[in-house]
């Protein structure tokens, strides 16, 4: 199948690869770029482990095609740490809020919360669990995640975060 | 000794051992896409397989034309079962006695059952040459209804077992029955049902579900024909198994066999049978000379990667009129599909079923299984719970319900009248477990007053006399389930897979800076094996977790083991780690003796290494001793300091819990909300109270899916119409309760650490939990049992047929 060239910046670099009119955007990312944090739940939109932000949005990267990424600005979970290598807030507290097990919606998550919070950086509970509703957990329960993105809520707003995992 | 001296609590702190709520180490790489797991594996020149599936539930399969999937650009190979026969392949056995397909040999038995493996360079170039292959069916009549499996005019499904009398467990009744088993004493029960004052008999139906964790089954194989070895990444929760029964089905010596179970996201079950995927892989690379990749969809691992349950269960409980429980008497059809590939062990076609009587006093009881085929997707694995014990504990704690509703009985008062005795353990039950310890009646007790149970019924007492005078809609259930598991497989004397008993191991080597290494037997799926097992080792020789690194997964360097499901991790593993850590406390003892020149039994181990009894100065770290471990140990000893152990637990563990469920449901749509919902468990000692309180909620998640809405269903024609997450209920953040969670310490009194296993428990207490609180919701307009999934739907109709809706 002929394959078109197609451009884009992904956490902050200039990419380009050659891909087929139906490369999805999640296999570009994870082959063509070999960037494999971006996960592969169930390739039909359900499940948000291949969650990326692409301009400002949240979008599940199984249901985009990589030519229409063309000219995007794309951030993937391998783009979310601080500059110095240390975990962002929104990592932080997954990790002391024990709001993963598997790992495997992670990455996904995590790129939710973090537009959730761009969008609303003092999301209530209810909010939050309305924000992340479109990324299925199977391992914790949610519970901790809402916690874990309360955590780096609290942080990025310079708040100090008091409730410790349950 | 100055200020600078960190005290006992410092030094024992510094350790993050047993009992801390250390933060997960596997989190740094999670949190940054940086897990490895099976389909971030590229090896050069990898090719993709992809299966041609059948649309058919049951069909003979008359012709596969592969010419033009050929001429498709990328595509090498189809391999079919006329390719597998070649290399005496084309069936394979499954880990309860059966064979099963490993593509369409003849006919077709499921609806997307395997038929033919397209390879091809890449992913979208096998899925072109499936389009292409072209197959020709001649349809068969679907056997769908497990009651009708035995019927005279039954359709026979299994050709290839035509004329076969007995199983691997036994007599066959008829051409679709797989087995016949029977536990318990039957006169003596039936007797006690003579006798009975008062009865109540119930089918109760545990529908078919599926584990479906959020990475599905997956392989890489790669055949290296100059050495002969396979080399095979792969989402195994047992990866020495699936060695072995590679190296026993494909004729290849183990040791040249490597089996590598990377990160694995999530299993819960559905990742320790052998699956057509990774034969067809493993015999693709062969054919080949490339390593082959195979990446299930959700769909395929919805419709014919192991489904769980389908398990339908008669159930009868003698009782006297005060409501002591006198006798149990349970029939069970369980609904394998077409081949029965639980994953069990061996010699347990029904799990471990007989602990069906629960946590109650039975003096007598019997059991019968009857497994039989059906044109449905094969299995059932067991779902986030050790072999069938969520199908007992929900066969029992509906139960219960049901009697305590014809005795006019609370329900909880009931289950107190007839728990087992805290001196009654250990605990021999009427189908033959030991229970090895239990306080049941502490635990149930503190779940009444935490949750202020009396004051719940009140209210429900309230809002039904509300609700008959017309005032509010909403009815209000309360779910009490008490649960005992049965975890931990298992003892040697009865617990084997394919032959080999179901021990578990742990490797520990101690490196000279004081530091170490230990390789398991077992493998995480998220249960934060990295974190926990470092532990146990900490607090057993002290050294910090944190100099501890966890390694499992590996066949060529772990211990030999039997891997991660049933709740066996802790249980069995747990112990070989603790052993295996008292082995290393034991040489350095000796060092540390030889080092302060005094005897070993002068010594006492304190919190990080070892101190002359009555002279606290006088004192060796364990990292101390590591170093000295490589450089002067006593005269005749061999230097460094490692151990390996093989635990074959004596007997199994038992965790208990007591759960409380309050829901609302509103009759009119159906519409039910999860009010509060609260879990007490008893695991025995606790590793990581963080961790456990993760599995539990993680647990109770995966009960209320299955209760409230999450089915794998079949058509009347064998159509399977729950294939994607759109109609298999998979609960967001936004439906899922608020967990909460509590707990009682009755520690194991056999396991060296006192634990006894937790993931599972949430699942097994969990699901009758739900499922209570919407009978019981219901029950005061007349239900006995409304069987699960309970959806809105089904609520809806529950008040319909009750005439609480017109």
């Amino acid at each position: 199948m002929a394959k078109t060239h197609v451009t884009m910046k992904v956490n902050g670099a200039e990419v380009e690869g050659l891909v087929e009119p139906r490369t999805l955007l999640v296999h570009f990312i994870r082959e063509n770029l070999q960037m494999t944090g971006t996960h592969i739940g169930c390739e039909t939109t359900h499940c948000g482990a291949c969650t990326v932000d692409i301009d400002g949005m949240s979008v599940k990267s199984c249901t985009m095609f990589a030519v229409q990424a063309q000219g995007s600005d794309i951030t993937t979970i391998e783009g979310m740490a601080n500059a110095d290598g240390t975990l962002s807030a929104l990592q932080e507290g997954f990790r002391m809020m024990h709001g993963l097990q598997c790992g495997f919606c992670t990455p996904g998550m995590i790129m939710r919360a973090h537009r959730l919070l761009k969008e609303n950086p003092s999301p209530s509970e209810q909010e939050i669990r309305m924000g992340i509703s479109g990324n299925i957990c199977r391992c914790t329960g949610y519970q901790n995640i809402v916690k874990a993105i309360q955590y780096a809520a609290a942080k990025i707003n310079g708040v100090e975060f008091k409730e410790a995992a349950e | 000794m100055n200020d600078l001296t960190p005290t006992r609590e410092q030094r024992s702190a510094a350790l993050e051992g047993m009992g801390c709520k250390r933060k997960r180490v596997e989190d740094i790489r999670f949190t940054q896409g940086k897990g490895n797991y099976v389909d971030d594996v590229k090896l050069p020149g990898m090719l993709h397989g992809d299966f041609v599936r059948s649309p058919h539930p049951h069909a003979r399969v008359k012709k596969i034309d592969d010419s033009e999937a050929l001429k498709v650009p990328g595509v090498l190979a189809v391999i079919t079962a006329e390719t597998l026969k070649t290399v005496n392949l084309a069936w394979m056995p499954t880990l309860a006695g059966d064979v099963q397909m490993v593509l369409a040999d003849g006919k077709v038995l499921f609806q997307n059952q395997e038929v033919a493996f397209v390879v091809a360079t890449d992913r979208y170039a096998a899925d072109d040459g499936i389009n292409k292959v072209i197959v020709e069916y001649e349809p068969l009549p679907p056997l769908v209804d497990p009651f009708k499996s035995m019927d005279a005019d039954a359709p026979v499904l299994r050709e290839d077992l035509v004329g076969k009398t007995t199983g691997a467990h036994g007599p066959r009744k008829h051409h679709n029955h797989i087995f016949e088993w029977t536990v318990g004493d039957k006169e003596l029960t039936d007797a006690a049902f003579k006798k009975a004052e008062v009865t109540i008999k119930e089918m109760i139906s545990y529908h078919r579900t599926h584990p479906s964790p959020l990475e599905t089954c997956q392989c890489v194989c790669s055949f290296d024909k100059i050495k002969g070895e396979l080399t095979i990444y792969g989402t195994f929760q047992a990866p020495h198994v699936i060695r072995t029964v590679v190296s026993l089905i494909a004729k290849l010596p183990e040791q040249k066999i490597h089996v590598i179970a990377p990160d694995i996201g999530g299993g819960f079950g559905n990742k320790v049978g052998a699956y057509p995927g990774y034969i067809c892989a493993a015999v693709a690379s062969i054919v080949t000379g490339k390593p082959v990749k195979w990446v299930e969809d959700r769909i395929e691992n919805l419709t014919a990667t192991s489904f769980a349950r389908d398990y339908h269960m008669t159930t009868e409980i003698a009782a006297t009129k005060d409501g002591k429980v006198t006798g149990l008497r349970v029939h069970v059809l369980a609904d394998h599909g077409a081949f029965d590939a639980c994953a069990d062990p061996s010699k347990w076609p029904a799990g471990f079923f007989n602990i069906v009587t629960g946590s109650y006093d039975f003096p007598t009881a019997h059991l019968a299984v009857d497994g039989v085929y059906t044109n449905k997707a094969p299995g059932g694995v067991a779902y986030r719970c050790s072999f069938r014990v969520t199908e007992a504990a929900y066969c029992i704690e509906r139960a219960m319900d049901i009697l305590a509703q014809k005795l006019n009985m609370d329900p909880a008062e009931l289950r107190l009248k007839n728990f087992i005795k805290p001196e009654q353990f250990p605990y021999h039950s009427a189908l033959g477990w030991e229970y090895d310890s239990g306080d049941y009646h502490t635990a149930m007790r503190k779940m009444m007053e935490t949750t202020g149970y009396a004051a719940l019924r009140k209210e429900q007492a309230e809002k039904r006399a509300a609700f008959k005078r017309g005032e509010t809609r909403e009815i209000m259930g309360l779910g009490v389930s008490f649960f005992t598991e049965i975890v931990g497989a298992g003892p040697s004397k009865n617990c084997d897979i394919l032959g080999i008993a179901m021990f578990d191991s742990c490797e520990i080597r101690m490196h000279p800076t004081g530091a170490g290494i230990a390789r398991m037997g077992t493998k995480s799926q998220g249960q934060g094996h990295e974190t926990t097992w470092a532990q146990i080792i900490a607090t057993e020789i002290g050294i910090p977790a944190d100099n501890i690194m966890v390694e499992e997964g590996n066949t060529d360097t772990a211990p030999y083991g039997l891997g991660t499901y049933g709740s066996r991790s802790t249980p069995v593993a747990g112990a070989a780690i603790a052993m295996a850590a008292r082995k290393i406390k034991a040489k350095a003892q000796m060092i540390a003796a030889y080092k302060l020149e005094v005897h070993e039994d002068d010594l006492e181990f304190d919190i990080d290494g070892f101190r002359v009894k009555g002279l606290p100065e006088k004192f060796m770290s364990m990292k101390d001793i590591c170093w000295a471990a490589y450089n002067s140990v006593p005269p005749g000893m061999e230097p460094g300091l490692e151990a390996v152990s093989y635990y074959d637990p004596p007997n199994m563990t038992y965790p208990f819990g007591a759960y409380l469920c309050v829901m609302d449901i509103d009759v009119d749509t159906g519409v039910y909300k999860v009010r509060r919902f609260y879990a007490l468990d008893d695991c025995g000692t606790r590793i990581n109270p963080m961790i456990i309180e993760g599995q539990v909620h993680g647990g109770l998640t995966e009960a209320f899916a299955i209760a409230m809405g999450q089915e794998i269903r079949y058509d009347e024609v064998g159509n399977v119409v729950t294939g994607s997450f759109m109609d298999f209920f998979m609960p967001t953040a936004v439906e899922t309760p608020h967990w909460e969670t509590d707990f009682t310490v009755t520690p194991s009194p056999h396991h060296p650490i006192g634990a006894k296993g937790v993931g599972e428990s949430p699942n097994v207490g969990g699901v009758p939990a739900f499922s209570n609180a919407v009978n019981d919701a219901f029950s005061f307009l007349g239900a006995t049992h409304i069987q699960m999934p309970h959806d809105y739907w089904r609520n809806w109709k529950a008040a319909k047929d009750l005439g609480a809706v017109a």
